[in-house]
């Protein structure tokens, strides 16, 4: 049973049957999934969810598929847990960690929307799927797609990191460096699938594609007891996280999952070598300027985020704000997530978690008030700009002595019992 | 010799199914308009009421974004190729 009804223009507001379209052909808007809300109201109560295998599916009527789950059975429902350490050297009250760094397959969070985008690509007879990407989503997409059958094609830019085209290849997709930013990949690729009958899984089925990003929402809100946070920082590359977070808030209201009234701000968080949405926010502009990416924090540089304007008009109008932070704040913020909560994140965590600290520091973010980080990916995937930063291992001899007399100074007045 | 223009999926019912036409013109600007009269209807379609191109649709002169050259009074030769291309054509997170 499917609750979606069909698509529709977010700009023009033009109906079109749920097939494989993602830009008006009017007016080039983006378009949006639109769900039987009263008949999800009937069926999808707190009960019906908590009764349900704990993986993204358990949102299903919300989800844009027709027939049953097929990829991606496993994913999601990742540890939601409230931060100690963290907060204390923060200096706030109440602060939360959203950890899609152990998303199942590929450890980042783009494992929803490849699963829903997979099981949307086979509803539609598709026998090869493709994707451009900064590495997660070409991750995920080459994992999820080995098992699920497809012939793959997958586009990323010359210049990532070892792990993420490791974290690829593995899977032996077709995988295709191209010469230039994610930008270029991405025109490219917007080349390349009007020429070949291909799912590209974040372009011409988008509209289904974009969607899982709901699911960490949700996921957000029923973790924390069935209620929503004052704020969510949140990363932006492309710009659709934030806008998916903020409907699955919408939503979740609207069918009185949570407080109708709660009020929830949201924080676009990016590196200042590629913040062309945070640029934007902060100039209170509607026009998105592109930029040329220049940051560590290669899985969120792309200067020209296609949900750019959304973007900015979520976090503004949910009264929120965005900041950028530099690439040695970014590998402070990595230190300072795996040294106090044991969460090793990739660059994009980072810049999420400097991106909080800031906001706080500034007073953007109040003290006492409940706080969401969503960190998204892991750190094992981005080891490169913490190569020389990390200090070395202390090395000895495989002796007693060797031990003792290199530790020496740290070992001074450390008990050489346990305590009765 | 004249320009080449890509036409994306959406306007190719405009251009007799074709995905890539032949334009002149010496800037973005002429070439939209010898668009429209080899294809009318294009420009309407990329385009806002005032003449502009529309918020999701982006222009690329050989490869290049055009917002990071002269926008629509970007300069274009013979041999360039343009591409027109749907904002929300990818990006993501």
């Amino acid at each position: 049973m499917s609750y979606m009804i069909g698509l529709k223009c977010r700009e023009c507001g033009r109906a079109y049957p749920k097939e494989v379209i993602f830009v008006c052909e009017y007016c080039f808007g983006s378009i949006e999934v639109d769900y039987d809300y009263d008949a999800i109201r009937r069926v999808l109560t707190k009960e019906a969810i908590a009764r349900r295998p704990e993986s993204l599916w358990r949102y299903r009527e919300l989800l844009p598929i027709e027939g049953d789950p097929a990829v991606g059975l496993s994913s999601g429902f990742t540890p939601f847990f409230r931060s100690e350490r963290l907060a204390e050297r923060l200096g706030v009250e109440e602060l939360y960690i959203k950890d899609d760094s152990v998303s199942h397959p590929t450890l980042s969070f783009k494992d929803r929307v490849v699963s829903i985008a997979l099981t949307r690509a086979k509803e539609f007879g598709f026998d090869t799927v493709a994707c451009a990407s900064t590495g997660n989503l070409a991750n995920s997409v080459a994992a999820l797609s080995a098992r699920a059958g497809f012939h793959r094609y997958i586009f990323i830019p010359s210049d990532l990191e070892m792990g993420k085209i490791i974290g690829s290849l593995i899977y032996r997709p077709t995988l295709v460096a191209v010469e230039g930013t994610y930008d270029d990949v991405n025109r490219l690729c917007a080349e390349i699938g009007s020429k070949y009958p291909w799912a590209f899984v974040n372009i011409n089925i988008r509209p289904y594609y974009a969607e899982g990003s709901k699911t960490y929402g949700y996921e957000v809100l029923e973790q924390l007891g069935w209620r929503a946070p004052q704020h969510i920082v949140v990363p932006c590359a492309g710009g659709s996280l934030i806008t998916k977070i903020n409907k699955a808030i919408k939503e979740f209201k609207l069918l009185g999952l949570i407080d109708p009234d709660a009020h929830v701000k949201l924080y676009a968080s990016q590196a200042t070598g590629c913040a062309p949405i945070v640029n934007t926010i902060k100039e209170r502009s509607d026009i998105v300027k592109p930029v040329k990416p220049n940051t560590i924090a290669k899985s969120l540089a792309i200067g020209n985020p296609a949900d750019g304007y959304y973007a900015t008009k979520t976090a503004l109008e949910s009264g929120g704000w965005g900041e950028s932070v530099s690439d040695e704040e970014i590998i402070d913020a990595m230190r300072l997530l795996a040294e106090t909560e044991g969460v090793f994140t990739e660059t994009a965590g980072g810049v999420t978690l400097a991106v909080a600290k800031k906001l706080i520091e500034q007073g953007v973010i109040p003290r006492d008030e409940s706080i969401v980080v969503c960190i998204t990916g892991n750190g094992l995937k981005t080891q490169e700009p913490l190569l020389s930063r990390l200090g070395k291992p202390v090395r000895i001899k495989p002796t007693l002595a060797s031990f003792e007399s290199t530790l020496g100074e740290q070992l001074a007045g450390v008990p050489t019992k346990r305590r009765a | 010799m004249a320009v080449t223009v890509r036409i994306p999926t959406p306007l190719q019912r405009l251009t007799n199914g074709q995905g890539e036409v032949q334009c002149t013109g010496s800037t973005v600007n002429d070439l939209l308009a010898d668009l429209e009269k080899r294809h009318p209807g294009v420009k309407e379609r990329i385009c806002d009421e005032s003449g502009k191109l529309r918020r999701f649709v982006n222009v690329f002169v050989n490869e290049e974004d055009i917002r990071f050259l002269q926008g629509d009074q970007t300069a274009v030769k013979d041999g360039d190729e343009v591409s027109i291309i749907p904002a929300i054509a990818g990006g993501m997170a």
